[in-house]
């Protein structure tokens, strides 16, 4: 399964959907066009919501790595929602879980951001 | 798959990754590996087939991955070999280092090393071949036996 990502509002926060697989290719370039896109319209509170994301590979990693450092670069915030139990144990291992602020609740979540 | 060995020669292509992957969770399920094994397993051969592919070969059109799963004794034993110039093993970052931690690249061996019982990487002048060895448990020695 290909990745999909769609976005929609929530309170000044851009919340994107994903699906499928962030993997070498097209996934990750499918996550990394939806980032820019985000950022060139000015929506810099971004709210990855990972929960029907099956797969991720270290490309996929990577992708989310440079998700949230471009992101912050530009005066915004990124952060995770809806971890797969896959997911959660791959940023544990790469020790990127304490780098992600990562949220289990979309309303928490969005209230999180300033 | 009892004590023989299957190989198979693949491009230097994304593909072959998302073959390799395949392949790799067809033969590791029917080894009897539970799903989280099989995971991980075939989240290491992906990864080995992305450094054979993107760094070994270069993506070049006249260059081969081979890859080989075969049963040994107690272990699956899973071979990706490349013909590029030779993985530099002094080269290989610690993504786990605090200045490396936010880089974008860099994980693919550390995953493998995660996820395998043993991991050997052999480079030469003629290409790179990385061996990944799981230990095979079960009731029997092997759980279910591959199809043939």
């Amino acid at each position: 399964m290909s990745m999909k990502a769609s976005s929609r509002q929530v309170d000044g926060v851009t919340i994107v959907d994903c699906s499928g697989r962030i993997t070498l290719g097209e996934g990750s370039v499918i996550l990394k066009d939806a980032v820019r896109e985000l950022l060139s319209k000015g929506q810099k509170k971004i709210l990855l919501n990972l929960g029907d994301v099956s797969y991720i590979d270290s490309s996929g990693i990577g992708e989310l790595v440079s998700a949230f450092t471009t992101v912050r670069n530009q005066g915004g915030d990124l952060k995770l929602l809806n971890l797969t139990k896959k997911v959660h144990d791959l940023l544990q291992i790469t020790k990127l879980y304490t780098v992600f602020d990562v949220k289990e609740d979309e309303a928490t979540a969005v209230k999180s951001f300033k | 798959m009892t004590n023989h060995r299957v190989s198979y020669t693949l491009d230097s292509t994304l593909e072959t990754v998302d073959s390799a992957e395949r392949t790799a969770t067809r033969i590791a399920s029917e080894t009897g590996f539970d799903d989280d094994e099989v995971m991980r397993i075939a989240m290491a051969v992906r990864e080995a087939a992305v450094n054979a592919v993107l760094h070994g070969n270069a993506y070049d059109p006249g260059k081969k991955v081979i890859l080989a799963f075969e049963r040994i004794g107690q272990d699956l034993v899973i071979t990706i070999q490349d013909q590029g110039k030779g993985m530099d093993l002094n080269k290989i970052p610690d993504p786990l280092a605090p200045e490396n931690l936010l880089k974008t690249s860099g994980r693919g061996i550390f995953l493998i090393r995660s996820f395998m019982d043993e991991v050997q990487i052999h480079p030469s002048q003629a290409g790179t071949e990385i061996k990944l060895i799981k230990h095979v448990h079960g009731p029997s020695g092997g759980g279910k036996e591959a199809s043939q």
